[in-house]
């Protein structure tokens, strides 16, 4: 269990002053000019020791990220950062706490990762829905501007940085980051292929580093405190803290940070109150967001919470957005729903996703009711089959799991209802 | 350069090469609907999906992957065939599968692709999709049913045609093709659509329903619908043409044909003259062919020779000319041309009436300067051309005369000859782009020639050219770009005035006075036939036009899809058309029509067989001799006058309407629709209706 000592996000829950007086208070911006002045190969040193990987989900360690940049920028194509702050993935809502309660830190560590990778602009592309979200990161950018920690001469240094934000208009492949590329451009939505990666081709034909909003507001508190100590927490390759955001059959919801690794049984009981009704109430729980294969409650009585212990029991940590469901959950019905969100969500663009998509929530619906033949569960299996890894971007992957996962775990309850629903009919 | 493993075969490519155009180069096939080599890449069809090594384990777009040293990839694995199927049956499940209805049928890529690809039937128990049709014009009738989305058609309206008017809104299973305005697309190239989607969605309108493509009877042939003489094919059956399709001809038109070229084929159908006429009492009656040939040599016989003139028109083609070159010299008539316009070309100096550059040098160009033409118009693949030479970012161009959209930005310098003549004499800021530039090309348009001050500004261009350091060993940016495909090979076998004979406008103003009184046209139309005075008219042709209404006799010829004849190119490109069905009726191809006559005015041309005819012209001209082997380097000199006095009058449009710039096209009822399509369009500029 994570101690206060350790917490990184000491203002999560907005208790305390969100403004600059609070958030120095806090330890932000405290001796930034110290820290800049190790140099950007100090900082990405750092970052690559602490072994952090990116929170936005995909788990890529974010300081070899950070190392694709072309060494120096030229005045033609000056370096981009921009901080994807999309939050859309359902069960997900930790960026938006910490925009909101700590702003700070997000700018501070876009100053950090700014200078490391010779970017002068910083862009966060706000989730539309965020509204007041955007109007607090505003508010601490202006601050930060006053006091001149960033602006012209970021804290006294000779390094111009400005933070801007660009608000989405609430489409979920807006955070995929070669579409959320796009749309700062003013472009449809849609992925771009890759190659070119952003890193060489990226905001406006520039070289960009996309980052999530978690994976850039820990990078002042890992400078402060060493890449080592944040390596120190969590198990191997699977280091540090996270915001992790339990939701669903619990009696406590909430987001809360803990160490990488900690059981998933132990997250529920100690931070969300417990199951609704017991964890022999327990019926599944999906780990990381909507995207993942859910676990039944076997796999949760002794999984870790971290990148590769999920992955072990095939599903993921995601955004690591615990959606629990109890034994009241009509699981096929909810799987069902989540599909309907990837077939609304599609951008359009690949064949498989956007025309996949749509099978699987008209299938899944049915399966839902038992309206199905028993042999129709093997094609949903091989549609999803079929979407997942052929398609440019990840949405047609994040679509096919659930299914697969349902399909894994709960196939006898889909065969239940085909035959409840023929006996009746025969009746 | 990277090696690679395709197949078990090893093959080396330059670094950029797609694993898709590796492929290729092996002769192995893969399957793609987005994928097109004249487009970017869109990677969105997922049916090229291959298995590459090293790599994740999962099969890749090979359209949008580059080539790695070292890569091995598979074309035919299990992994591969089974991603494949997978992906066509997600294509098929919303495709409403009615081929049996579909003008695409038998020319589909998706029918082809789920010949190898497809299952033998349908898992898919949910409702179709239905998408609303789009108006597009007249040209394209839609189905979006059927469309798979792959773009292509949005891809290229917005890189090649350069009229971003067509896109996909909507998301997910909801995305639609569409224009954004719901009109008719305003484009001279959108019959290229057609082409380019690989379904059903986009298909002819004209053409809906008139045949099976393995009904047709394919003949490739050229067009001479414009000055290109772009590669073509004349689909046809029963004696009757019903498509013209584009072929490829990488040097003329890549793979695109305009809209003209396309669809103006069922003018053939229509206003067809496929009898004589001889006017009697004031009426043209049918005649047979004798009678015919009979009024004509007794009027002859009536007339010295210093009074009669002809007049060879936009369509004819060199051996009619030939023909009928010959008979004038034989007769002793002096007063001839080729140049109906009246522009001043000329042709004693072949590079002075020729697009030098060539069609496909453009790409080479660095700077450009227009004068008086709209490329857009006259020559819309052309205009494809220089906004593709554009793209590239490579290409500034300026020009002189009216403003239009020629769907690349351009530098506006002044509308007439004295903004040339500025340039020309160095007085210009223009002039130093010109001479600063590697590859410097000038283009001059009928516009600017086809006015009385136009050996002046035929001068003054040469004058510019040779001062802007466009004229060299390697490079020659001088061009004349013409709008009809007879005029250089008229001017190349001196379809001109004779010793002390009158050109095409003096024979106009004689006629009128009277001292012309023998007027013999030869697919000429586009003249002021009511400045013809009391002249007797003879009218060779094949259409019922301007020229055959005030013809006194008229000789019914054969129009391009019916005779294998000559055409030179504005850039002096030798080509031959091919005989797709025969000419209607009592109609006859026209040199044999001038040879006949030749024969009842008992002074019979030396030759009666098609090599003949292209025998003598070789004579004339070696340059015929090299049919369908690109232009040779024609040899500059001075031509030109600039010391005559200019005209401040803006540089005029030389055509004014596209759709209807030659007998065919003007008798093509599609043509008449765009025509009307496209004037309401711009008076309402309102909404269109969906049909």
């Amino acid at each position: 269990m994570l101690s206060d000592k350790d917490r990184i996000f000491t203002n999560l829950y907005g208790f305390h002053d969100v403004g600059l007086k609070g958030a120095r208070t806090r330890g932000d911006w405290n001796d930034t000019k110290g820290l800049l002045t190790k140099g950007r190969g100090w900082i990405v040193d750092q970052v690559k020791e602490s072994g952090l990987r990116g929170r936005g989900g995909a788990g890529f360690p974010t300081g070899l990220k950070w190392t694709f940049m072309p060494k120096a920028a030229t005045p033609e194509r000056p370096h981009y950062l921009v901080i994807n702050a999309d939050e859309g993935e359902p069960g997900t809502c930790k960026d938006r706490d910490i925009l909101r309660n700590e702003p700070h830190k997000v700018i501070e560590g876009a100053l950090f990762a700014g200078v490391s990778m010779n970017a002068h602009v910083a862009y966060i592309y706000i989730r539309g829905e965020f509204y007041r979200e955007a109007e607090v990161v505003q508010a601490a950018i202006d601050e930060a501007k006053e006091a001149g920690l960033i602006g012209t001469r970021a804290c006294g240094m000779d390094w111009a940085f400005d933070v801007r934000i660009h608000r989405g208009m609430g489409a979920y492949i807006c955070g995929e980051e070669t579409a959320l590329i796009n749309s700062i451009e003013g472009k449809k939505g849609q992925p771009r292929l890759k190659p070119p990666f952003p890193a060489g081709v990226g905001v406006f034909g520039c070289p960009t580093t996309v980052n999530n909003v978690e994976s850039i507001a820990v990078v002042p508190t890992i400078l402060r405190r060493g890449g080592a100590w944040f390596a120190g927490l969590g198990r191997p390759k699977n280091t540090g803290t996270k915001v992790f955001c339990i939701s669903g059959h619990v009696n406590a919801p909430c987001n809360v940070e803990e160490e990488m690794g900690v059981p998933l049984k132990e997250l529920i009981e100690r931070h969300a109150g417990g199951v609704r009704g017991g964890w022999e109430n327990l019926l599944a729980v999906i780990p990381g967001g909507s995207s993942v294969p859910l676990l039944p409650k076997d796999i949760c009585d002794h999984v870790l919470m971290d990148f590769d212990s999920l992955r072990e029991v095939q599903s993921g940590l995601g955004t690591a957005a615990v959606i629990v469901m109890d034994r009241s959950t009509d699981i096929v019905r909810a799987i069902a729903r989540l599909s309907r969100f990837y077939k609304h969500e599609s951008c359009g663009q690949c064949t498989p996703c956007r025309e996949g998509t749509g099978w699987l929530w008209r299938m899944m619906e049915r399966m839902a009711t038992g309206e199905a033949d028993l042999e129709e569960i093997d094609v949903l299996e091989q549609v999803s089959r079929q979407i997942e890894g052929h398609t440019i971007c990840a949405l047609g992957d994040a679509a096919a799991w659930p299914v697969q996962g349902l399909i894994r775990h709960f196939r006898s309850e889909i065969e239940r209802r085909i035959a409840a629903r023929a006996s009746r009919r025969a009746a | 350069m990277p090696k690679l493993t395709i197949d078990g075969v090893e093959i080396e490519v330059e670094a950029g090469t797609t694993v898709l155009q590796a492929c290729e180069r092996l002769g192995i096939e893969i399957p793609r609907f987005c994928y097109h080599d004249r487009l970017s890449i869109a990677g969105n069809c997922r049916m090229c999906l291959v298995e590459v090594s090293p790599g994740p384990p999962k099969a890749q777009a090979s359209c949008a992957l580059p080539v790695a040293d070292g890569m091995t990839v598979k074309t035919d694995s299990p992994m591969v065939r089974k991603a494949r199927r997978g992906v066509m049956e997600l294509l098929l499940i919303n495709h409403p599968l009615d081929c049996p209805i579909c003008d695409q049928g038998g020319e589909c890529d998706l029918q082809d692709q789920a010949m190898a690809y497809g299952g033998d039937k349908s898992r898919y128990r949910e409702e179709k999709r239905a998408v609303a049709d789009k108006y597009l014009g007249p040209l394209i009738k839609t189905c979006m049913t059927r469309c798979i989305q792959c773009t292509r058609c949005v891809r290229f309206m917005t890189e090649v045609a350069g009229v971003p008017e067509l896109g996909a809104v909507f998301r997910g299973e909801h995305m639609e093709i569409t224009t954004y305005i719901g009109q008719a697309l305003d484009s001279e190239l959108s019959g290229n659509l057609v082409d380019l989607c690989p379904v059903g969605a986009l298909t002819s309108r004209p053409y809906a329903f008139m045949a099976r493509p393995w009904e047709l009877h394919k003949t490739e042939s050229i067009d001479v619908l414009d000055a290109l003489g772009c590669a073509i094919r004349v689909d046809s059956r029963g004696g009757q043409v019903l498509r013209v399709l584009p072929r490829l001809h990488e040097e003329v038109n890549e793979e695109w044909i305009s809209d003209k070229t396309r669809h103006a084929c069922d003018g053939l159908r229509v206003g067809r003259l496929d009898t004589p006429y001889v006017r009697r009492g004031g009426t043209l009656r049918p005649a047979s062919w004798a009678e015919a040939f009979a009024a004509v040599a007794e009027k002859l016989k009536t007339v010295k020779p210093e009074k009669i003139a002809v007049i060879a028109g936009d369509l004819a083609d060199c051996e009619a000319m030939m023909a009928l070159k010959d008979l004038t010299d034989d007769l002793k008539v002096v007063h001839r041309d080729c140049r109906q316009d009246g522009a001043f070309l000329d042709p004693n100096v072949p590079a002075a009436y020729r697009f030098n550059t060539t069609i496909a040098g453009i790409e080479m160009a660095d700077a450009l300067l227009l004068v008086g033409t709209n490329p857009r118009r006259e020559a819309a693949v052309l205009n494809a051309r220089i906004r593709k030479r554009w793209v590239t970012g490579a290409l500034k161009v300026a020009a002189i005369g009216e403003k239009v959209n020629l769907t690349y930005p351009v530098a506006w310098l002044g509308t007439g000859p004295q903004t040339l003549k500025a340039i020309a004499e160095g007085r210009h800021p223009f002039g130093s782009v010109l001479k600063g530039a590697q590859r410097p090309m000038l283009i001059l348009g009928q516009g600017a020639l086809a006015r009385s001050d136009g050996a002046a500004i035929l001068g003054l261009s040469r004058v510019l050219a040779e001062t802007s350091g466009m004229v060299r060993e390697d490079w020659n940016g001088f061009n004349v770009l013409h709008t009809a495909a007879a005029r250089v090979g008229g001017l190349m076998l001196g379809f001109v005035p004779g010793e002390g004979g009158r050109d095409g406008r003096a024979i106009l103003d004689g006629a009128g006075k009277g001292e012309i009184g023998f007027v013999y046209l030869l697919n000429a139309d586009e003249i002021d036939t009511g400045a013809l005075g009391k002249a007797f008219v003879v009218y060779q042709g094949h259409h019922g036009d301007a020229g055959a209404k005030r013809a006194d006799v008229i000789l019914p010829g054969a129009a391009y899809t019916e005779k294998n004849a000559l055409y030179v190119n504005t850039e002096g490109r030798v080509q031959s058309t091919q005989r797709a069905v025969f000419p209607p009726g009592e109609a006859r191809e026209d040199w044999k029509i001038v040879r006949a006559l030749s024969e009842t005015l008992g002074r019979p041309l030396p030759y009666d067989s098609l090599e003949g005819v292209r025998a003598r012209l070789v004579a004339v001209d070696p340059a015929f001799a090299a049919i369908a082997q690109g232009p040779a380097v024609a040899a500059w000199g001075i031509f030109g006058d600039p010391a005559v006095a200019i005209d401040a009058a803006p540089f005029a449009a030389s055509i004014t309407n596209f759709y209807g710039t030659d007998p065919i096209s003007r008798a093509s009822k599609t043509m008449a629709e765009c025509v009307a399509e496209m004037n309401g369009r711009r008076e309402h500029g309102g909404t269109g209706t969906y049909g």
